[in-house]
């Protein structure tokens, strides 16, 4: 017999602040997070907008002599868990730490690390090179450093599948948690990307919006004058806990992972398959794998980055696995409002979709103005709504075509 | 002033506090700090002075006093 998986703790650190409440509430108000980029000169850039968290100071949180040895990534990771802990009620002191454990996703590590190290190799020589280089800039040093930081002494992974990282490393968690293999689990994803290397890479791409004029509007999923998505960084951080343990300790249980599907196109390295069959089928294997089906999904939370390829085909890809019942469905992209997250992406979408179960609005998919006939189906445009919501979906889409999808249960 | 300007280094790379004293007796074993954070004080030390500090000389140095002696010596030569 599985065990049920509960989510007990939300934690994140995003552009709006530390905690759910800020991000929630810039949510359902439809804020933009996103603005000019300031922590680099953007002159030469065809792209100089980001939804950037400004002012971060991850020692107000834990010593500086240890935040200075962890890359942005995970410094934002650090503190989201640190909130989700919180938020969890967890007493730490009590918990079997054999069976506590941490499974992050994260689409580059600290590539910040790498570009200011590689500056000193070229102008000082590789006698300056730091001997944290290392430590700071490999992708698995989130999840190291927040076992490290918690004494979580059980399962210690990290999951990379571009922006699908964080859907892959809840879904991989919550198998952990079903088999026995762990009681508790620090999971999500966590991502710093927002440097000139990223930057002009993505734009080279032609993935990247060039709306410089109008930051707050360049994020516009499902719009027709889409340009593009908009780079985003944070993390976000969920708790997964079994129902036995969670119960135990009168824990509050705000969801419980019901399932989750995962699939690759097998098509190209960075374009979608225009035929939608990857994402239906991880769809479909999701709504198989939690005992469901579409008439019990009362949203989606869409990938939605406004991209001119991505939009259309997850629109497809919703009508194939939904029929008729895809009209009827709200699909809402909080990435109009965030920016694209990359690995973070799937964990703050994850804390959004619990936090709509717990309070009863969706927020709404902003800068949605001019309908595009491909995208034709209910996206929430620009107004939060408040709606009974007990079951929702969330979709991830990496890179390389590997795609991850969550359904997510309120639980009474 | 060797001796001064070193432990200013470690006090600063380290966050130290003014509370916690740093005499030329202290050793950074001793002190229980990170031997990566011992390679990036060295750097820091090298910097300030000037100078390359063979890396097997690094194990002939006791306590801070002996890294003060040993600049003073490669300076003052």
């Amino acid at each position: 017999m599985q065990k049920r998986v509960a989510v007990t703790g939300l934690g994140c650190v995003t552009a709006f602040g530390t905690g759910k409440k800020i991000l929630f509430d810039n949510l359902r108000a439809g804020k933009s997070a996103v603005s000019l980029i300031s922590s680099f000169d953007t002159s030469d850039f065809k792209t100089k907008i980001a939804a950037e968290i400004k002012n971060f100071d991850a020692s107000l949180y834990f010593p500086k002599n240890e935040t200075r040895k962890m890359d942005r990534f995970t410094q934002f990771a650090a503190v989201a868990a640190k909130d989700a802990l919180l938020d969890s009620k967890i007493d730490l002191e009590k918990l079997d730490k054999s069976r506590f454990g941490v499974v992050l996703g994260v689409g580059f590590g600290g590539i910040s690390t790498i570009l200011e190290q590689h500056k000193i190799l070229l102008e000082r020589g590789p006698r300056r090179v730091s001997p944290f280089g290392v430590p700071m800039c490999i992708p698995n040093m989130a999840a190291g450093n927040l076992s490290i930081l918690f004494g979580a002494k059980g399962v210690c992974e990290t999951v990379s599948t571009a922006c699908a990282s964080a859907s892959h490393a809840i879904a991989a968690a919550a198998r952990l948690i079903q088999r026995g293999n762990a009681d508790i689990i620090i999971c999500g994803g966590s991502e710093a990307p927002i440097n000139p290397l990223v930057l002009a890479a993505f734009s080279s791409m032609q993935a990247l919006s060039k709306r410089n004029a109008e930051p707050e509007k360049a994020s516009r999923p499902f719009d027709k004058e889409r340009d593009g998505f908009v780079l985003g960084e944070g993390s976000g951080i969920v708790i997964l806990e079994s129902f036995e343990h969670a119960l135990k300790r009168n824990a509050k249980i705000y969801a419980e992972i019901a399932g989750a599907g995962s699939s690759a196109d097998a098509y190209h390295i960075t374009s979608p398959d225009p035929d939608a069959k990857g994402a239906e089928s991880a769809m479909r294997l999701a709504l198989l794998d939690a005992g469901t089906n579409v008439s019990e999904v009362d949203l989606v939370v869409a990938h939605g980055t406004g991209t001119l390829a991505n939009d259309p085909i997850e629109t497809k890809a919703i009508k194939a696995v939904f029929g008729e019942k895809a009209y009827k469905t709200p699909v809402v992209s909080i990435k109009s409002m965030l920016g694209h997250t990359l690995g973070a992406a799937a964990a703050l979408e994850a804390v959004a979709a619990v936090s709509v179960m717990a309070e009863g609005v969706i927020p709404p998919t902003i800068n949605l103005e001019t309908p595009d006939p491909e995208c034709d189906l209910d996206y929430v445009p620009n107004l939060a709504r408040k709606a009974e919501v007990k079951c929702v979906m969330t979709d991830s889409f990496g890179f390389g075509g590997q795609n991850s999808v969550l359904i997510f249960k309120a639980v009474n | 002033m060797y001796f001064e300007k070193i432990a200013d280094i470690v006090r600063h790379h380290l966050a130290l506090d003014e509370s916690i004293k740093i005499t030329p007796e202290s050793s950074l074993k001793e002190m229980k700090i990170d031997s990566l954070d011992v390679v990036e004080i060295i750097m820091k030390i090298e910097d300030a002075f000037e100078i390359e500090i063979p890396d097997e000389k690094l194990h002939e140095f006791h306590n801070l006093g002996d890294v003060a002696n040993y600049i003073k010596s490669v300076k003052e030569s």
